[in-house]
């Protein structure tokens, strides 16, 4: 055991290479962050506060749509960077623009558009983040980089190339370089700033993002806000999803099992009066009556597994989805990783989606098998139905899983597809759950 | 014959019972939940159960956990189970000793008096009686594809009757045939699945119901 590993000077310099390569990274990404807050950051914030100042006298209404539109997207690039250099996602925090569209040069649109930019929060915490980023973003972003080649400099070129200098020349704190004792110091020095370099590029990129991260985030007033609107938009689906249900099963039990029932108790009235005069009458009636409640039965089987699968009472999530693929004219394999039963009303949005996602798959796919999987990761139920079928499934408007994904948002479910074409398709739904 | 029943609903209950006593059957118990039947099944070791899938305390499948137990202690204890609905999957469990002795039908089917009283006694004497329903689909998802697929229109309605249990005479009288013919489709019928034939009725029905996948 533990003989694979290092002696320790050969551990430290495998190490090493990682850590500058981090350096090297953070450096580079400072760079940008630099260039973007130049380029980006200091000329829009100029457009935007001249934009403001000229506002009264009228060709402020053009220009500061444009310009804080401009800065909406150079904030969202810097997001960008959060999620993909951290990880970190941070919802959009501007508040949603209804209406119509926006036309840079009409004056009414623009006269619109800058009310509603101005009234949001969201525009004057960019303008204050613009101008934290004009400078910090410089500073931060530049000093790696300049200390990796300022010190790479005093590492190879002052030692090798001193003797050409001006008499003057020096680097770092010695001045001037002319001799090998100096030149050495030069490299002590040179070593040192590059290592600094490195070392500091990812603490000032995090310090970065910290700002970035405070002004570019929803507030929590806008946080909320947005939240009423998602929340209102979802109970409405809800609310006219459940009614249209109620109707559509109080539509089935009136013209179904109702009408049956009746037709039953007449037949039976009949048995009963013929009973005595016409026995073979009657026998056939009793027939009859037999057979319709039959019927009504089967009908209200059907409504039953509509409204609220019996399987899915009696055995949950795991058994009602292996049920329903054991129902399947194709092979499903079911694997189910749940640590309990998900509350019903989850339980029944996740059967209902699976059972919709596999009805896709029969229809459309093409695919001869497929297979769903159950699992659980970070309080939320994840559902995953894929099949080996043909691919190129879309989302649209109208569409089967438009609707699906409509019918999950109530639980602030989500639904995302994977289908390229020649496939294979795989749609993952999530619910929120607590266990 | 000694028969236990268990049934949480009291119309349905007294209703079986009914039929039952009126059909020469002796009901020694009936029962209305999980943990009763399972004591009454091992107390009584009856000729035959009737059992509903969903019964008191938790009104799951407890009817069904109760037969597995008492099937595990008492091996093909014979019993018939009853279910507003009827699920491959349990169809699946219920058979899954290969022991035979097991019925599994929608409780509609007790107003065909006769066939019911039938069933209950196939299953008493270690034979089968599955759902017209379950074979169906059965049927329609081994019809895509597979040695079904070479079978007649009759044969693939004697294989059906045959999955639900039925023995030759009672098939002969069903589509109106001779037993003769019957058992000429039935030999036409393992031949073309390429199953051994069986003089055992019961042995039979199990085979071609694991030849369907069930």
């Amino acid at each position: 055991m533990g003989s694979t590993r290092l002696p320790q000077w050969s551990r430290s310099r495998a190490e090493l290479w990682p850590w500058a390569r981090t350096g090297l990274v953070a450096a580079r990404r400072g760079l940008a962050v630099a260039l973007l807050s130049q380029l980006g950051a200091v000329p829009l914030l100029a457009l935007s506060l001249v934009s403001l100042a000229v506002l009264p006298v009228g060709i402020g209404v053009i220009t500061l749509p444009i310009a804080l539109f401009a800065v909406r997207g150079l904030a969202d690039l810097h997001r960008r960077f959060l999620r993909e250099w951290w990880g970190v996602r941070i919802p959009s925090p501007y508040r949603p623009q209804e209406g119509d569209d926006f036309e840079p040069l009409d004056v009414p649109s623009s006269v619109r558009y800058c009310r509603r930019l101005l009234a949001d929060p969201a525009s004057w915490r960019d303008l204050l983040w613009l101008l934290i980023d004009a400078p910090v973003g410089l500073v931060f972003g530049v000093l790696p980089g300049c200390l990796i080649v300022y010190g790479l400099h005093g590492m190879v070129a002052t030692p090798l190339f001193w003797p050409f200098m001006e008499p003057w020349y020096g680097y770092g704190l010695t001045w001037p370089v002319h001799g090998p004792g100096t030149a050495a110091l030069a490299l002590v020095q040179g070593t040192g700033l590059v290592l600094l370099g490195l070392w500091c590029g990812e603490p000032l990129l995090r310090a970065h993002t910290t700002l970035t991260r405070t002004l570019l985030s929803p507030t929590a007033t806008a946080h909320l806000s947005q939240r009423v609107v998602e929340l209102t938009e979802t109970r409405s689906v809800a609310v006219d999803a459940q009614a249209a249900e109620l109707r559509r099963i109080e539509r089935d039990l009136h013209d179904g099992a109702q009408a049956r029932l009746v037709a039953i108790g007449l037949k039976l009235g009949l048995a009963e009066q013929v009973f005595a005069r016409d026995p073979a009458a009657a026998h056939r009636l009793l027939v009859d009556a037999r057979e319709a409640s039959a019927l009504a039965l089967a009908e209200l089987r059907n409504l039953v597994r509509g409204i609220h699968p019996p399987v899915l009472a009696e055995r949950g999530l795991d058994g009602a989805v292996q049920a329903l693929a054991l129902d399947l004219p194709l092979p499903v394999r079911v694997d189910v990783d749940l640590p309990a039963r998900p509350q019903a009303p989850v339980e029944s949005a996740g059967y209902f989606a699976v059972a919709e996602a596999l009805t896709n798959v029969v229809k459309h796919s093409g695919a001869a098998s497929a297979w769903v999987r159950l699992d659980h990761a970070d309080g939320r139920l994840r559902l995953v139905v894929g099949d080996d079928g043909s691919g190129g499934a879309t989302i649209r408007e109208g569409g089967g899983l438009h609707g699906l994904r409509r019918r999950l948002t109530p639980f602030d479910g989500t639904l995302e597809l994977d289908s390229p074409v020649g496939g294979p398709t795989t749609v993952t739904m999530e619910l929120p759950c607590a266990w | 014959m000694r028969v236990v029943i268990a049934e949480d609903l009291a119309l349905l209950r007294e209703g079986l019972i009914q039929l039952l006593t009126l059909n020469d059957f002796e009901v020694v118990e009936a029962v209305e939940s999980g943990p009763e039947l399972l004591r009454a099944l091992l107390e009584h070791r009856p000729d035959v159960a009737v059992v509903d899938v969903r019964l008191p305390p938790t009104f799951t499948d407890e009817g069904l956990q109760a037969v597995a137990e008492a099937r595990r202690e008492i091996p093909g204890l014979p019993v018939l189970v009853l279910s507003q609905h009827v699920e491959h999957l349990y169809a699946k469990e219920l058979l899954s000793d290969h022991r035979g002795g097991i019925g599994y039908l929608l409780k509609d089917r007790v107003f065909d008096v006769g066939e019911f009283v039938d069933a209950v006694r196939r299953v008493a004497a270690g034979g089968t009686a599955m759902d017209t329903s379950v074979i169906s689909q059965l049927l329609a998802r081994n019809a895509m594809q597979g040695p079904v697929q070479s079978l007649t229109g009759r044969e693939r309605e004697v294989l059906g009757l045959m999955a639900e249990g039925r023995s030759n005479a009672a098939i002969a009288r069903q589509l109106s045939i001779t037993e003769k013919s019957v058992s000429k489709h039935t030999n036409s019928i393992f031949g073309k699945l390429g199953l051994a034939q069986s003089c055992d009725d019961n042995r039979r029905v199990l085979a071609v119901l694991a030849h369907l996948n069930l």
